[in-house]
C-alpha cells in the first residue's frame, strides 16, 4: 500500500523555545483511518497542522503522495492544500452570508473545476451527509452537527487525497458526535477516504484502524485496532448469571 | 444464578429448559453459552433451602419431569433482592495493582504498563462498537460497558498524569 503521508524526524519549536514536536516519523497509507490522541499540549494539532501546511516544521521532512513539501513556498503550498488535502476543525468556519451549497461549492470553484461539475459533487455530497434539504439556507440557521457535516461536504468537494480533522466531534453533543464520526467512517469504508483525525474521544478514536498516542511531541505508542466478532460481546460483557 | 431463576419463576411455574430457554431469549447476544447442568444444580440448591418447589409431571414412557415454581421463602427472598440498590462498580483493578506495585519494584516502566493497558481497552472498545445487537435490552448492556471503558481510558489519562513517570 502506498503511504499518502510520511514525516520524518519531524519537529517543531515554538518561539520561547516551546518544542512542540520532537522528531515526529509517522506513515499514513492510501485508505487507512488514523486517529492522534494525547493530552492537551502533547502536540497533536502542531502535527497536523504540519501535516496539511497550516504551519512549517522547524527542521524535518513531509510527503505528501510521495512528494517532499515541507520547503515549498506558500503559494505552492496552497495549491497542494486545496487539491490535497481536506480540513475538518473543531469549530465549522463557514460563511455565515453564503448558503450552504455556495460554502460547498466555493473551494471547487477556486480550484477551477467547472461550475456544473461542482454542483453535481456539491448536490451528491449534502445528499449523502443526509443535509440535502438545508442546501439553500444559510448554515447559521443549522444545529452543530449539521454545520459539521456541511464543513466535511466542503472539505470533500475536491476529493483529497487526505483528509485532516481536529476534533471534529469536539463542540458537539454526543448524539452529533456520533453522526458525525458515522459519516466519516462511511467515507472512508466506502469511499476509501484517508483520514487522520486529532481526538481526545476514546470512543472516536476506538472507530480507527490505528490509534497514534502523543506523549511531550512525540508518539508515544500506537495501536492498530481489529475489528469485532460476533464472539466478542459475551467476552467483553463478562456478564454472569 | 440463583436470583435470575427465582425472577424467572415469579412469571410462572417452569421446568429447567424452559428457564434456560427464558435467559438465552432475553440476553442471548450478551451472554455466553448457558451450561444446562448449572441450572439443575443452582434449581436443587434453591429447592434444598425452600425457596423452590417442583411438582413431578408423569411424560410417556420418558422420567418425569420436574416442574419448578416459587415458595413464600422464595418469593420474600426475591424481593429482598430486587429491593435493595446493587452496590457500586468494582474498584477492583488488577491493572492498578501490577502499575503500583511494578512501579514501586521498578521493574517495570509505568508509561509502558498505561500504554499497553490503553491499547488493550481500545480493542475492547472497538469490539463493542463493532457489535450489532438485534434488540433493546443487549444494545442497552452493550452501551454501558462501552461507558465503563470510556471511564477506564480516561482514568488511565489519570494515573498517566499523576504517576507516569
Ligand atoms: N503558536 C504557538 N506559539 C507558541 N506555542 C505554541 C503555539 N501553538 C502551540 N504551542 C504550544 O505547543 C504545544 C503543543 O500544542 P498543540 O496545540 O499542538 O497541542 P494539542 O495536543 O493540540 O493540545 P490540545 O489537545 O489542547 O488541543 C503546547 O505546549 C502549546 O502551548
Ligand atoms: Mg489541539
Amino acid at each position: 500500500m502506498e503511504p499518502v503521508i510520511v514525516t520524518r524526524g519531524l519537529t517543531r519549536e515554538y518561539e520561547g523555545g516551546v518544542r512542540a514536536l520532537r522528531g515526529v516519523d509517522v506513515s499514513v497509507d492510501e485508505g487507512e483511518f488514523v486517529a492522534v490522541t494525547g493530552p492537551s499540549g502533547c502536540g497533536k494539532s502542531t502535527l497536523l497542522n504540519l501535516l496539511g501546511g497550516l504551519d512549517r516544521p522547524t527542521s524535518g521532512e513531509v510527503e505528501i503522495g510521495g512528494r517532499r513539501v515541507e520547503a515549498l513556498s506558500e503559494a505552492r503550498w496552497a495549491h497542494v492544500r486545496r487539491d490535497e488535502i481536506g480540513f475538518v476543525f473543531q469549530f465549522f468556519n463557514l460563511i455565515g452570508n453564503l448558503s450552504v451549497a455556495d460554502n460547498v461549492e466555493l473551494p471547487g470553484l477556486l480550484a477551477g473545476l467547472s461550475p456544473r461539475e461542482v454542483r453535481a459533487r456539491r448536490a451528491e455530497l449534502l445528499e449523502s451527509l443526509g443535509i440535502g434539504e438545508f442546501a439553500d439556507q444559510s448554515p447559521t440557521r443549522l444545529s452543530g452537527g449539521q454545520q459539521q457535516r456541511v464543513a466535511i461536504a466542503r472539505a470533500l468537494i475536491n476529493r483529497p487525497r487526505v483528509l485532516l480533522a481536529d476534533e471534529p466531534t469536539g463542540a458537539l453533543d454526543s448524539a452529533s458526535a456520533r453522526e458525525v464520526m458515522a459519516l466519516l467512517r462511511e467515507a472512508h469504508d466506502e469511499r476509501g477516504q484517508t483520514i487522520v483525525l486529532v481526538t481526545h474521544d476514546a470512543r472516536v478514536a476506538a472507530r480507527a484502524d490505528r490509534v497514534l498516542a502523543m506523549r511531550d511531541g512525540a508518539v508515544a505508542s500506537e495501536t492498530r485496532l481489529e475489528r469485532g466478532d460476533k464472539t466478542a460481546v459475551a467476552r467483553l460483557m463478562q456478564l454472569e448469571v | 444464578m440463583r436470583f435470575p431463576l427465582l425472577a424467572l419463576l415469579a412469571e410462572g411455574p417452569a421446568h429447567g429448559y424452559e428457564l434456560k430457554q427464558a435467559i438465552e431469549q432475553r440476553f442471548g447476544s450478551v451472554l455466553p453459552p448457558l451450561n444446562t447442568g448449572q441450572i439443575y444444580t443452582t434449581l436443587s440448591r434453591l429447592e434444598r433451602d425452600g425457596l423452590v418447589d417442583d411438582d413431578a409431571v408423569a411424560q410417556n414412557g420418558r422420567p418425569n419431569k420436574r416442574v419448578y415454581r416459587l415458595t413464600d421463602a422464595g418469593r420474600m427472598e426475591l424481593r429482598g433482592w430486587v429491593a435493595d440498590a446493587t452496590p457500586a462498580a468494582r474498584m477492583k483493578d488488577d491493572f492498578f495493582m501490577k502499575l503500583v506495585l511494578a512501579r514501586a519494584a521498578g521493574i517495570a516502566d509505568p508509561l509502558e504498563l498505561i500504554d499497553r493497558q490503553r491499547a488493550a481497552y481500545l480493542q475492547a472498545l472497538r469490539e463493542l462498537d463493532d457489535v450489532t445487537v438485534a434488540d433493546e435490552v443487549s444494545a442497552l448492556l452493550v452501551e454501558g460497558a462501552a461507558l465503563h471503558l470510556e471511564a477506564d481510558l480516561k482514568w488511565l489519562d489519570l494515573c498517566e498524569q499523576r504517576m507516569g513517570s
